[in-house]
């Protein structure tokens, strides 16, 4: 492998890495709150995708006299609306009932609410199984810098996904709802006695998450323009792979995760076409044996 | 090698279905209601003894209604040509139709009755190889020549030597897509990329480098994608590197897309070529630009400039109301060829008509049909390009 070949990789590496990234924040974000492996996560992603789809095929229909950059702001607010609502749908209608239930109990819901959105959104007769072409909100432009091409909509990835890890590190360690989050995921019976609204805060945690994945679904649907329902469960797993391989429950983690993830798969794959996909599980079978709590997780001792 | 597709186009029709139906249920009447009606209506009028009884097993209701539909209209056409110019041999010609509802188990008691109720002695069909696999067996015992339209499964014209098929199998695309790049496109060094959990696609590319390799050219990369995958850009760049003036790309329309649009995006200049999987109007409007210019090879182009498509382009379009499509046009090659058989053999005799067919050197609207000693057609596919977002005619490349 020269070296102009080895930073293309890298580069490709890093557009895949920052899709996981946007996912795996939300993943993590939910786990560390409430510990609850939101598996539902990859199809709020999908939600999302189709929300901004139906928004910008209606907006282009009408005119194409707006900017690209104004429909791909409204997009993006269509995508964080969208996925915040449905996952606070999903949260009052299938978690809430089963909060103080066994965990199992709710992983096993939230494997239902995936298996639902995929295919109640497979049978609505708009949408379908088939493919549909996402439009090019914004056309991507390619430069080359060194033998090495990079385009617009990878560092829109690569950017945004940097700047929503620091404003919900922001949240969660900063604000009120912040602290509030946090007293949650440690007690919730402690921070009910404390005054804090618990079901208020959980709500806040879904709807953040939720907006979380609608962001990763416009993006992932800018970057690969082919939506279905089923887009986000392969990359909503190694998304979880890339949680738990940084720490799950830690925000910044979730980032480091998801780019080594996604630099690991892309050089697999260069090395043999066939490794590639199997590398993201193989690596997090490795962590699990090594480092049980994940890159930058902290051991965390039995609560008494 | 079928199952993928099948449920591809499976979910293609529900989601037309679904359309249609909610776009208010005007569209849900696609076939003839007279279909099953002939295979009943058998003892009318004294049939003079010399007529000649044909067979059609066609899926003209269920999943796969329209392909079923373009069968029966491309056989009508034949028949009513043949018959206009005074049948075979002075006999005309008469179709029996069976509805397989794309069930092999209906498709075999549909055949059973063509046979021992109206004593076909040829049959022409079915569009599904599952199905086609289901009657050619009964065909055979029978020593009735079969001969399916649009069955691509290597397996079924192996059943036996009574069953031969008018469309190239899978594998066939590959050979003649690499003698396109290799003699049209004069490309020297070619790369493959496909999807290595279907049959179909990674026969196409397996078949291509043979061929390619075997004309003189060198491929330079060979990579495989899992089923299901998004993120093409490893395999290209390393493909890329390689420095190919073309990539084959045997996938489906919806990767194809995604891949042209990312091997674009990495500075790739050259050619793009696939199968008939790339037969569809969403390619452009999932690839864009970037599949701009792109060949595939196909079973038949309605431009084909030649007089015999463009006669029965018209002469299909004036009595059907639209253009056909590959599998009427199919359909059409499939009747005439059993036709030309029985008028060569002078007799109806199902081992006459069998040696006939296997010496048949016939000019079809999809190419000059002779048969190799497994019964597949030899002949010609047509290349079709993206050009201004259209399928347009390009080549018919002689394997």
């Amino acid at each position: 492998m020269d070296l102009t070949m080895f930073f293309q990789q890298l580069i490709n590496g890093l557009q895949l890495g920052a899709i996981y990234a946007l996912i795996a924040l939300g993943y993590t974000m939910v786990y560390g709150i409430i510990r609850l492996i939101n598996f539902a996560h990859a199809d709020f992603l999908m939600v999302g995708a189709f929300a901004v789809y139906f928004f910008a095929s209606f907006i282009l229909t009408l005119t194409n006299a707006i900017p690209p950059i104004i429909i791909f702001i409204l997009g993006l607010i269509v995508a964080l609306v969208a996925g915040a609502l449905i996952a606070e749908l999903s949260n009052r209608l299938a978690y809430k009932p089963l909060r103080y239930k066994p965990r199992l109990s709710a992983l096993i819901t939230a494997v239902g609410v995936s298996m639902f959105l995929e295919y109640f959104f497979a049978s609505l007769p708009f949408i379908g199984p088939s493919f549909r072409a996402f439009p090019d909100l914004i056309k991507p432009v390619s430069f080359v810098v060194g033998g090495v091409y990079l385009n617009t909509i990878q560092l829109l990835d690569i950017g945004l996904a940097i700047v929503l890890m620091i404003l919900l590190t922001y949240i969660v360690n900063r604000t009120m709802m912040g602290k509030a989050m946090r007293a949650v995921s440690q007690d919730k019976d402690a921070a009910k006695l404390m005054g804090i609204d618990v079901e208020r805060t959980i709500t806040f945690v879904f709807l953040i998450g939720g907006a979380l994945a609608g962001a990763a679904g416009i993006l992932m649907a800018m970057t690969y323009p082919r939506i279905y329902p089923n887009m986000g469960i392969l990359p909503g797993l190694k998304a979880f792979v890339a949680a738990v391989l940084g720490g799950i429950g830690n925000i910044p983690g979730a980032m480091v995760g998801g780019f080594l993830l996604g630099i690991a798969e892309i050089y697999a794959t260069s090395f043999n076409s066939l490794l590639g996909e199997g590398i993201a599980f193989a690596i997090l079978i490795l962590v699990l044996l090594v480092r049980p709590q994940g890159l930058l997780g902290e051991k965390q001792s039995e609560k008494v | 090698m079928r199952t993928a597709r099948v449920l591809l186009i499976f979910a293609l029709i529900t989601g037309l279905v679904f359309f249609g139906v909610s776009c208010g249920g005007s569209t849900t009447s696609p076939t003839p209601t007279s279909s099953p009606s002939p295979t009943t209506s058998s003892p009318s009028p004294t049939p003079p003894a010399k007529d000649i009884i044909i067979g059609v097993v066609a899926p003209l209701t269920g999943d796969s209604a329209t392909f079923g539909k373009s069968t029966q209209e491309g056989a009508e056409l034949a028949t009513a040509e043949w018959n206009a110019k005074g049948g075979i041999n002075g006999s005309q010609i008469v179709l029996k139709i069976a509805d397989d509802k794309s069930d092999p188990t209906e498709g075999a008691a549909g055949i059973t009755r063509l046979i021992e109720q109206d004593k076909i002695v040829g049959e022409i069909g079915t569009v599904q190889s599952k199905v086609s696999l289901a009657i050619a067996p009964i065909l055979q015992a029978k020593k009735i020549p079969m001969i399916s339209p649009t069955s691509t499964n290597e397996k079924v014209t192996l059943v036996g030597d009574f069953i031969f098929r008018a469309c190239f199998i899978d594998n066939f695309q590959g050979v003649v897509g690499a003698a396109f790049a290799y003699d049209n496109l004069k490309v020297t060094k070619a790369a493959c990329l496909f999807d290595v959990g279907n049959d179909y696609t990674k026969g196409l590319a397996e078949n291509f480098r043979d061929a390619f390799t075997k004309l003189g050219g060198t491929i330079v990369g060979f990579e495989a994608h899992p089923t299901g995958a998004t993120d093409f850009n490893a395999q290209l760049t390393k493909i890329i590197a390689a420095g190919p003036e073309l990539i084959y790309i045997s996938d489906y329309y919806n990767d194809v897309g995604l891949i042209c649009k990312q091997a674009r995006a990495l500075g790739y200049t050259g050619f793009f070529l696939g199968g008939d999987g790339w037969d569809s109007a969403d390619l452009v409007k999932i690839g864009g630009d970037a599949v701009e210019g792109g060949f595939f090879t196909n079973h038949f182009s309605k431009d084909d400039t030649r007089p015999e498509v463009q006669a029965f382009v018209k002469d299909y379009t004036a009595k059907f109301g639209a253009p056909p499509d590959a599998l009427a046009a199919l359909a059409y090659d499939a009747a005439n060829l059993m036709f030309d058989a029985i008028s060569r053999a002078k007799s109806t005799d199902g081992t006459a008509i069998r040696d006939a067919l296997k010496v048949a050197n016939f000019k079809a609207v999809s190419g000059t049909i002779k048969f190799d000693a497994n019964r597949n057609p030899i002949k010609a596919a047509v290349i079709i390009e993206i050009k201004g977002g259209q399928q347009t005619y390009k080549a018919t490349v002689q394997p």
